[in-house]
């Protein structure tokens, strides 16, 4: 089965857990935790993440820790963050500008 | 300081849209002023370290628009479009980045009133081709990517 980046962010539940994961590492009930669908759909989605190498499980304890592994996003990743950025400076001087219209007001 | 608003981008592989989605802690009413108001406009608009020259800004129906960022070498990157609909529920517009001209996308963007006075702005993008999307951002980059990459390594570490 195809095991590649591309694939493990074609679903919106990965893309939507790795989201969750780059705040923070997790448990795997922590992960659960955050979804509606059920937690062997989590594990399932987790697996497939780990097969690509975004994520890895780490034991610590009784628990084990998912951490994602943003630098195997590679290009994808890359340009999409760019893209992201140029919105994130673009909208946070639109947050200055709104600041100073609401004293305006 | 970086917003506690973060700016999502959700770009599917294969498909020809992006969605970026961003909320504001301030009425929707001021978030549209700051969108067809030229002088708040120019405030914002451009990347940092650019100059932005709005040539030409007719923010209404069948209105069109046309800006420059100049960078400190005198370099010039010019964009234009049409306004379809500029209103507080939708703002419809095509753009157009002059160096990657016959590239089209539909840019529309709408803006939710959320409880407290805030806002959630929603922007749907629709290129003409999947390589126009993936062309558009890496030929657009040198908008954002200086302060870009500033920033990347601050996430960068946050990330580890």
């Amino acid at each position: 089965m195809r095991r590649d980046v591309f694939q493990a962010i074609a679903d919106p539940n990965r893309r939507a857990i790795l989201a969750l994961l780059a705040q923070q590492r997790l448990t795997l009930n922590g992960v659960a935790e955050n979804f509606r669908i059920s937690r062997p759909a989590v594990s399932r989605h987790i697996k497939i993440l780990k097969e690509c190498g975004l994520v890895v499980v780490i034991p610590q304890g009784r628990e084990r820790y998912v951490e994602a592994r943003f630098d195997k996003l590679g290009e994808v990743a890359d340009w999409i963050e760019q893209y992201r950025q140029l919105w994130e400076g673009r909208f946070g001087r639109l947050d200055d500008v709104l600041e100073k219209m609401k004293k305006e007001k | 300081m970086p917003s506690k608003n973060k700016v999502t981008v959700t770009a599917e592989p294969g498909k020809q849209e992006i969605f970026i989605t961003r909320e504001f802690d301030a009425p929707r009413e001021l978030v549209f002023k700051a969108h067809i108001d030229p002088k708040l406009y120019v405030q914002w608009l451009g990347p940092h370290g650019y100059e932005m020259i709005l040539e030409t800004f007719e923010p209404v129906s069948g209105g069109k628009y046309r800006y420059v960022h100049k960078d400190k070498e005198g370099n010039e990157y010019g964009f234009h479009g049409t306004f379809h609909a500029m209103s507080l529920d939708s703002m419809i517009q095509t753009f157009e980045f002059e160096g990657y001209p016959g590239h089209v996308s539909l840019d529309c963007m709408m803006l939710e009133e959320l409880p407290d006075n805030r806002t959630r702005a929603t922007i749907h993008s629709v290129f003409q081709s999947v390589a126009d999307r993936d062309g558009i951002i890496e030929s657009g980059m040198e908008r954002g990517v200086s302060e870009g990459y500033e920033r990347l390594d601050d996430i960068l570490v946050v990330m580890k």
